[in-house]
This record gives C-alpha cells, structure tokens and sequence, in this order.
C-alpha cells in the first residue's frame, strides 16, 4: 500500500518533469522568442544583444531550463514580458479567482450529479430518467461558450435577473466576486454535471445487475436499505477516478467560460498571454494547469485506494 | 479473385446491418438524421445560397429576420441564413479529415506499444500521459498562435491532439488479444509481425478504435468552433458558426437573431454526430458510458 502510493506520487512528478520539457522544448523550436517579440521592430544589433544578456538568453538552452526549473520549484516563475511584473504577482488574484469560480461549481455540481444519477439509475427507463439523461445529453454535448452565451441571453438580456458580465478587477476579495459568479458557475457546473450524472447512472445500474444484489432481493432485504448499503457503496466507487478526469478535463472549459463572462482568472490569462506571445506566462501556465490535472488524478487514485480494502490487503500480501 | 469478392460484400453487408442497428432506436434514428442533413448541406449549399456570404452593406445593418432576409442581418449587413448554412463547411471538412489523422496514428501507435510492451511501452505512455495533462486548449493555442490558423495547419494539429486518447484504447484493446489462443497459434504458425497486426489483431481491435475515433469527431468539432469562438480559428470573412458567435455576441441584447441562428446550427451538428457515435457504440456492442471525456 505505501510503496504503491510513493510509486504513484513519482509517477505523477514524472510526468510534470515531461510537461515542462516539452513546453520548454516547444517554446524553443516555435520561431521567435523574448526578446524579439518585446522588442519588436528594434529587435536588431545592439538592443537585441542588450536584451538577451539582460534575460540571460545568451546561455545555452539547458543551462537555462535547468535555472527556469530551479527557480519553478522554489515558486518563481521569473518574469512576464507585458509590463515586466513577476509572474508570481500577475498569478496570484487570477489562481484565486478561477480556484473560486472552480470550487463553487464542484461544490454544487457533485452532489446534483449523484442524485441525478442514482435517480435515473433506480428509475431505469421510466420517465425521470428519459426526461433527465435527454436534458443531461444536451447539456453535455453543447459547447461551453454557447450554453454560456445562452445563459446571458435569457438570464441576463431577456429576462434581466442577474448581470451578465463580471466587471470586478482581478484583486476583487471573495465576498465582491461572489454575486458576480452565479452565471460562470452555473455554466460549468451543468456541463460537469451533465458527464458525471451519466456515469454515476451506468455504474449504479452495473451493480443492481450483479449477483449480489439479486440474492439481497431475494432474500428480501428491503429496497431502500439494499439501494443504499449494497449499491451504492459499490457503485460510486469506480465512479471516483472518472469523476477526477472529468473534472480535470473541464479545466478547458474553464478557459473559454471565463472569457464569454469576463471572469478575471486563469482562463483569460491564456488567452492574453497567447494573443501577447507572452511565452514566460505561457510556460507558467501550462506548468501550473498540468500540476492541476496530475493532482486531481492522483487525489482520486489515492482515494480509490483507501476506499478500497481489496486493493489494500492485494498490496499487503505483496 | 472470387474470394476477395466475397469478402467485399461481406464488409458491405455488416455495414449495411450495423446502419440498420443504429436506427433501429429513436436516438440513433435521429443523430443519422440530422448528420446526414448536415453533411448534404455542406455539400450542397454553395448551389442555392441566396446572397454573397461576404458583401458587407451598411445601409442592411441588423435587420431583423423578414422574408427577405430569413434569419435577418448581422452587423456588416450579411445576410445571417446564407452566412448560417455555409457555416458547417469549415468545421465538417477539418475535424474529419482531422478525426482519419487521429484514428490512424492513434490506432497504429497503441496498436504498436500494445504488441510490443517492455520499456518502449512504457516511455510512449509516459509521454502521452504528460501530453494528456497538457489542456487541449492550451495545447491548441499555442500551435496555432504560432503556426498561423489555415486549415492546413489545423488539421494535423487537431489530429494529433486529438489522437493521443486513441493510443490508450487501441493499446487497451491489443492487450485484450495479445494473450489469446489464436494470436500464439498465429505466431507458432510462423507468420510475420505485420500479418498477425493486419490479419489477427486488427479485425478484433478496429471496432473499439472506430468508436473511439467517432466520439473524437464530436469532440474535435467543439474544440474547432471554441478555437474559432476564441478567434483562433478560422479567420474572417470565411463563415464560420463559432465566429459568428463570437462577433455577434456583444449587439445580442439587440440582435439576437444574428446569434441564435449560428448556435442552432452548431449544436444541432455536434447532437448529431454525438448521437450517431452513441448509436454506432451501441450497435458494436461497446459501452462507452463510463468512461472520461479525455
């Protein structure tokens, strides 16, 4: 069980290392590079020259991976090009506003995604299920930015409930962001509770299938007692890791939702960053949303794992 | 000779069967039928269209729909139901020559490390698991912002993106077969490497691929439009329903003809070809309803 779990955190941290090779390796090869894009058009003679010692672009390129990566584990992503603040600075409100507009949307989406799932899953067939998973199909398969854009229409144009677009500043404290966040979250959540609901739905109607729970019927166990002693224990547990993808995942549809709001997080910053060839922001990004997703799954391993006692004494007799 | 003839009209008959399967349920009916729709209509709709997609005409400025203009004006004063029904062109032709991309070398490449195993395996997975937690989004814009937005670009690009979850389920796949009876009867008999991939293990892999491949058109098709939404995609004026979106949106409190009508044609496209995926699972007898959207 411990060595399983030591094997996983250093599989996880591999393949950080391999991200960050290859978006070095990435920005490396793509044409261009700091110095040209900020200088622009005086990206000639002795400015160009001036800049590349000023940033150390001189060095050979390992020489500066290994001092990028050095400086990436002691927190400090070096600096940005717009504007030459740290990137640390420029980071810190965004990963606070998109880990609250994140945090909100799973906090309401996992629960009503259990309970649409289980609904549909004890209902098989009948009409709660065929009116949830038609509703669950659309809301999963439209693309953010057009359930978002909807969202405003109706909500925010026609029928003037709530503001449609989030006009805080990026420093904005969590009491200011929340009224503005009603909509983000709604968007995202329905996507994410849309995946999650169905595979709950399959994993619950798997188990009433098994063997088990057919002798517990026949034995005459009581059905809700049986639904929740028999089934669900035994379904929401695979349900876990896929839950973690799907979650991990959303983290695109994070981007294009926080640019149809104007939401001030990690989305619009992509964004920026790309449409600027801001590359240092860029390589931070990808280095922070990879270490995201590597957390998220291992989270979800670990939990397998504990959930688990088949897996665990499988490890202890090892 | 006659055999080959045979086993053409073999294959023509289990596609025929496996068509029949999927529309023999209303979901699968109605996903084949608004694809079909889709895929005529981009075929055709360059022969009827009533107005240039491209004439800007300021004195036309948002009109709304009337029988002249059906689906009204936008805000250059093109005409939104010429512009809506040649929309699907550009994303119908790039994700699916980008999902052929994706399924061939996603399917080869975990066929290979499937078969294969050992330390090659386990450094291809390693590296695809670190692309996989790259976000596609990301991934995307930082090709395309550098390598320009033609489609020549977007689709490999997409097709590799894309195809990296494909290495995982034909890998998946191989490994199912790799240990069966007939695979070391095959070997035993002395066959080449290349007959057992293409005789013994593609048949018994190819419907799980197929699957997987269709589910990543779905898939390519939202990453497309975001990207053309983001205004990374195609450039105007090409018409393009994630564009349309995208420009239309800020006049949508005044207008909202000019984007309601780019949003039924998008989401309408990707029901239908996640449907017809959905069926198609179905009918080869392949559950797909567990797994992540990776």
């Amino acid at each position: 069980m411990f060595f399983l779990v030591i094997k996983r955190i250093l599989l996880g941290l591999i393949t950080l290392f391999i991200v960050s090779l290859i978006t070095f390796v990435g920005v490396e090869v793509l044409p261009g590079d700091a110095c040209t894009t900020y200088l622009e058009r005086q990206a000639f003679g002795a400015a160009l020259e001036a800049c590349y010692e000023r940033l150390g672009l001189n060095l050979p390129a390992y020489e500066r991976y290994i001092s990028w990566a050095i400086g990436v584990l002691q927190g400090d992503f070096g600096y940005s090009l717009s504007g030459e603040m740290k990137i640390n600075e420029v980071l810190g409100p965004k990963v606070k506003n998109s880990m609250v507009l994140a945090s909100a949307s799973i906090l309401i989406g996992i629960p009503v995604a259990l309970l649409l799932g289980i609904i549909t899953a004890l209902w098989r067939d009948k009409l709660p299920d065929i009116i949830i998973s038609t509703v669950t199909i659309f809301s999963m398969t439209i693309p953010e930015f057009i359930s978002a854009t909807l969202l405003i229409l109706i909500v925010a144009i026609w029928l003037e409930w709530l503001p449609g677009i989030v006009i805080v500043p990026s420093e904005a404290s969590i009491s200011e962001l929340l009224p503005n966040i009603i909509l983000p979250v709604i968007a995202i959540s329905m996507i994410m509770t849309a995946h999650m609901a169905r595979m709950v739905r399959s994993s619950v109607i798997q188990v009433m299938a098994s063997d088990y729970v057919q002798m517990a019927i026949l034995k005459g166990v009581p059905y809700w007692k049986m639904v929740f002693k028999h089934v669900l224990p035994n379904a929401l547990l695979p349900a876990i890791n896929v839950v973690a993808l799907t979650i991990a995942w959303l983290l695109g549809g994070v981007v294009v939702t926080e640019v149809v709001f104007n939401y001030p997080g990690l989305g619009r910053l992509v964004i920026e960053s790309i449409s600027n060839r801001d590359l240092p922001v860029v390589q931070a990004l990808a280095i922070i949303l990879a270490s995201i997703y590597v957390s998220i799954n291992l989270i979800a391993d670990l939990m397998t794992l504990m959930l688990n006692p088949r897996l665990k004494s499988l490890q202890i007799k090892k | 000779m006659k055999n080959k003839k045979e086993k053409q009209k073999n294959t023509f008959q289990k596609i025929l069967e496996v068509i029949k399967t999927m529309a023999s349920k209303p979901s699968g009916l109605i996903g084949l039928t608004i694809l079909i729709f889709h895929v005529i209509l981009a075929i055709t709709s360059p022969l009827y269209v009533p107005y240039d997609y491209k004439a800007i005409d300021p004195s036309l400025m948002l009109n709304p729909p009337s029988s002249e203009f059906w689906f009204g004006t936008d805000s250059l004063g093109r005409d939104v139901f010429t512009r809506t029904i040649l929309g699907g062109r550009t994303a119908l032709t790039v994700t699916f020559f980008g999902s052929l991309i994706a399924l061939l070398w996603g399917g080869s490449l975990g066929i290979f490390c499937g078969l294969v195993g050992g330390k090659i395996d386990d450094v291809v997975m390693r590296i695809i698991d670190a692309f996989l937690s790259i976000p596609w989004i990301l991934a995307m814009l930082l090709i395309v912002s550098l390598l320009g937005t033609t489609t020549l670009v977007l689709i490999p690009a997409l097709g590799f993106f894309y195809g990296k979850g494909i290495v995982r389920v034909a890998r998946a796949a191989t490994h199912d077969v790799i240990a069966k009876d007939f695979i070391v009867s095959a070997r035993a008999r002395g066959h080449s490497n290349i007959s057992i991939i293409w005789n013994e293990i593609l048949p018994n892999v190819r419907d799980a691929i197929m699957v997987e491949g269709a589910m990543r058109w779905s898939w390519m098709l939202l990453g497309f439009s975001s990207l053309s939404f983001l205004g990374f995609g195609v450039s105007p004026p090409t018409p393009d329903w994630g564009l349309m979106i995208s420009n239309a949106r800020g006049l949508m409190s005044f207008a909202y003809w000019a984007v309601l009508a780019p949003i039924v044609g998008l989401s309408s496209l990707i029901i239908g070809i996640n449907l017809t995926a959905d069926a198609f699972a179905k009918a080869l007898g392949i559950d797909r309803s567990t797994k992540a959207p990776v």
